[in-house]
């Protein structure tokens, strides 16, 4: 027993002794908080494949072509092509105002916004609207679009209060990927001559095209499961048969048009869900929650996917 | 001093700026679209503020009666209009909700930062922003289908506890249908956790990894770095977690309506239907008319919500401040 001295300790390896006391119950606790720890993580894996799992077998025999194509019925299962139908007219109306004002409002917030009090007036405001309850966000789209503008429930209310709910992530989300293009890049530009505008226009804007590119299928992702803000914008009614040939924009009965009320799917499982009636209202609550889910998945796959080839092709060129 | 001079001349070359270069059109353009957001947090305030200042203006009804904890706007007597049972209730739900998720995600972020190989981390991160992704409706029909019928069935009688030595510890009635207090923080717990665990793991990535290493090197174990080192370091970004959590978890409209029973009382137990100032909201709007004072009721309930969350954005930039001042 020579080391049992902790005197006689070689000089560079711990004293014997002391890592002895701290021993037994504090190697104890770090090996509880190890496991404790894996388990959060496990639990989350097992909650997130319970739902998928239960999704897929709940909507078992409801999801089908017919399923996805059909007008809903109150004597069968029927389908819900057009409330699908409007969440993505929804999600492209509000995606067209949303996507290019956040990304010119990403450009100033990243190239040109000084450290004054107005960049930190657009900060708050950018995390306020983030911050504020999506129902109240609904309000006042109810308020100022469907009641003061006189548009009544409308796809094009119900996209504006999406575009104002959605702009600050958008905004945000360009601003990142704006900022992460290397300031070299942007020095050797203005060292050749080019004014910062042009700077931004062919050199930054091009190199920032994989995160612009995340950033808008993840906004996309958030618009599109989106219901506390249409409820009182677009309506929450069955919508009727939709005919496509009606290419007259200004007419409420035409699919097409922006001033008709649109029902979509999230807002259409929370209908099914409050008034409780008709027999098949399980099986389509779960048909639609189950494509709803589905369009979150490849929502995300798709941005990391595309967000992954975009990059590998810009930087190889 | 080369280079100094060939940039001299080369600011030489170029001509006085124009009238184009100098209005810069660009910076203008850009700067309307982030400044819009400032439009709309101001339009957004002074509508609901208007809106929400009717019921006190136009219908008389006094800020003592607001407060009280009668809702019946259908009354014999008159209509009434105390929203305290929707504040009580949208405290009480968030709150159990907090306690639920904080120390969840809390430990999720500890185990992405500072356990979770590289593979394990590969596989978490992306079912978080799944998570993230899952409309609110669909997590409110999960309450509906899964959660609700389990509490009903699984605590239904009476709930009690009772020790060998202590006796009983306590008892309270079940839950009757399963749509309770309960149900909503548990549904809210889970939709907050990714917003919880996000921000409290970039605050645990930002403590210096020097820290770390003088900490193991001092001999202790990766528990006591977390516990005495991480965790206290890192205390401000976790409290800005919670209360982002917080304000999430106070906001979420339907998923909470779906399973919480809507019963306009005072919250009593845990185990018995309540109401939320969002989903009350949402119940009411479409079976009331513009401009009649129980729509009015429920403008000043969305001043209420619109209050709570500018206050937890200050919150939120007076705690960050704090850090940035130690």
């Amino acid at each position: 027993m020579t080391t049992a001295n902790p005197a006689v300790g070689r000089p560079g390896s711990p004293a014997p002794s002391l890592r002895r006391k701290a021993s037994r119950g504090t190697i104890l606790a770090d090996r509880a908080a190890t496991v404790v720890l894996w388990g959060t993580g496990v639990l989350v894996l097992a909650i997130l494949g319970a739902i998928i799992l239960h999704f897929a077998i709940a909507a078992w025999g409801v999801v089908s072509p017919s399923f996805v194509l059909d007008d809903p019925s109150d004597t069968v299962l029927g389908g819900i092509m057009p409330v699908l139908w409007n969440s993505l007219y929804i999600l492209v109306l509000t995606m067209l105002i949303a996507v290019p004002v956040g990304i010119l409002g990403g450009i100033y917030m990243s190239e040109y916004a000084g450290d004054n009090a107005v960049t930190s007036a657009i900060r708050f405001a950018e995390e306020s609207i983030s911050s504020v309850p999506s129902i109240v966000v609904g309000l006042f789209g109810l308020i100022l679009f469907v009641d003061d503008f006189h548009w009544g429930f409308s796809a094009l209310a119900g996209s504006l209060a999406l575009t104002f709910f959605n702009l600050p992530l958008m905004t945000r989300l360009a601003e990142q990927a704006l900022r992460a293009v290397p300031q070299e890049e942007r020095n050797a530009s203005l060292a050749l001559g080019a004014t910062k505008w042009q700077t931004i226009r062919h050199v930054v804007l091009p190199l920032a095209i994989p995160g612009l590119t995340t950033g808008v299928i993840l906004t996309a992702g958030r618009v599109f499961g989106e219901a506390a803000v249409l409820l009182f914008t677009s309506g929450l009614g069955t919508p009727p048969h939709y005919d496509f040939t009606n290419l007259d924009l200004t007419n409420p009965a035409s699919p097409w048009s922006p001033f008709r009320p649109a029902t979509t799917l999230s807002v259409y499982i929370y209908k099914l869900n409050s008034e409780g009636l008709g027999a098949f209202k399980n099986q389509i609550v779960d048909g639609s929650a189950a494509i709803l889910i589905s369009m979150v998945l490849l929502f995300n796959l798709g941005a990391r996917l595309i967000g992954r080839v975009l990059t590998r092709r810009l930087t190889a060129a | 001093m080369a280079q100094l001079t060939t940039a001299y001349r080369v600011s030489g070359l170029r001509t006085r700026p124009g009238l184009v270069e100098r209005i810069d059109l660009p910076k203008r353009v850009v700067f309307l679209a982030a400044a819009s957001m400032i439009a709309i947090v101001v339009l957004l305030l002074a509508f609901i503020a208007w809106q929400g200042i009717q019921l006190f203006v136009k219908d008389g009804v006094s800020i003592g009666q607001v407060l009280s904890p009668n809702w019946d706007p259908l009354a014999d007597g008159g209509p009434q209009f105390g929203i305290l049972p929707f504040i009580a209730g949208t405290i009480a739900v968030t709150a159990v909700a907090l306690l639920i998720s904080t120390p969840l995600s809390v430990g999720l972020a500890l185990f992405l930062s500072e356990v979770a190989p590289q593979w394990a981390r590969a596989i978490v991160q992306p079912a978080l922003e799944i998570f993230v992704g899952i409309p609110s409706v669909v997590w409110g029909w999960l309450g509906i289908t899964i959660l609700v019928p389990f509490l009903a069935s699984t605590f239904g009688g009476q709930v009690s506890l009772s020790l060998p030595v202590v006796g009983q510890v306590f008892s309270m009635p079940g839950f009757l249908t399963g749509f309770s207090w309960l149900a909503g923080s548990l549904v809210l717990s889970i939709m907050v956790l990714p917003t919880i665990t996000s921000v409290s793991y970039d605050a645990f990535r930002a403590v210096p990894q020097e820290l770390r290493t003088g900490s193991l090197a001092l001999g202790t174990t990766r528990w006591q770095t977390i516990r005495h080192l991480l965790i206290p370091s890192a205390l401000s970004g976790v409290l800005t977690a919670i209360v982002l959590g917080m304000t999430r978890a106070a906001g979420e409209a339907l998923a909470v309506q779906m399973v919480i029973g809507n019963s306009p009382t005072l919250p009593a137990a845990i185990t018995q239907p309540v109401t939320t100032l969002t989903s009350q909201i949402t119940l009411d709007m479409g079976n009331t008319v513009f401009g009649e004072p129980w729509q009015d009721a429920l403008w000043t309930m969305s001043l209420v919500l619109l209050i709570i969350s500018i206050t937890s954005v200050v919150l939120v930039r007076v705690i960050n401040k704090r850090r940035m001042g130690s």
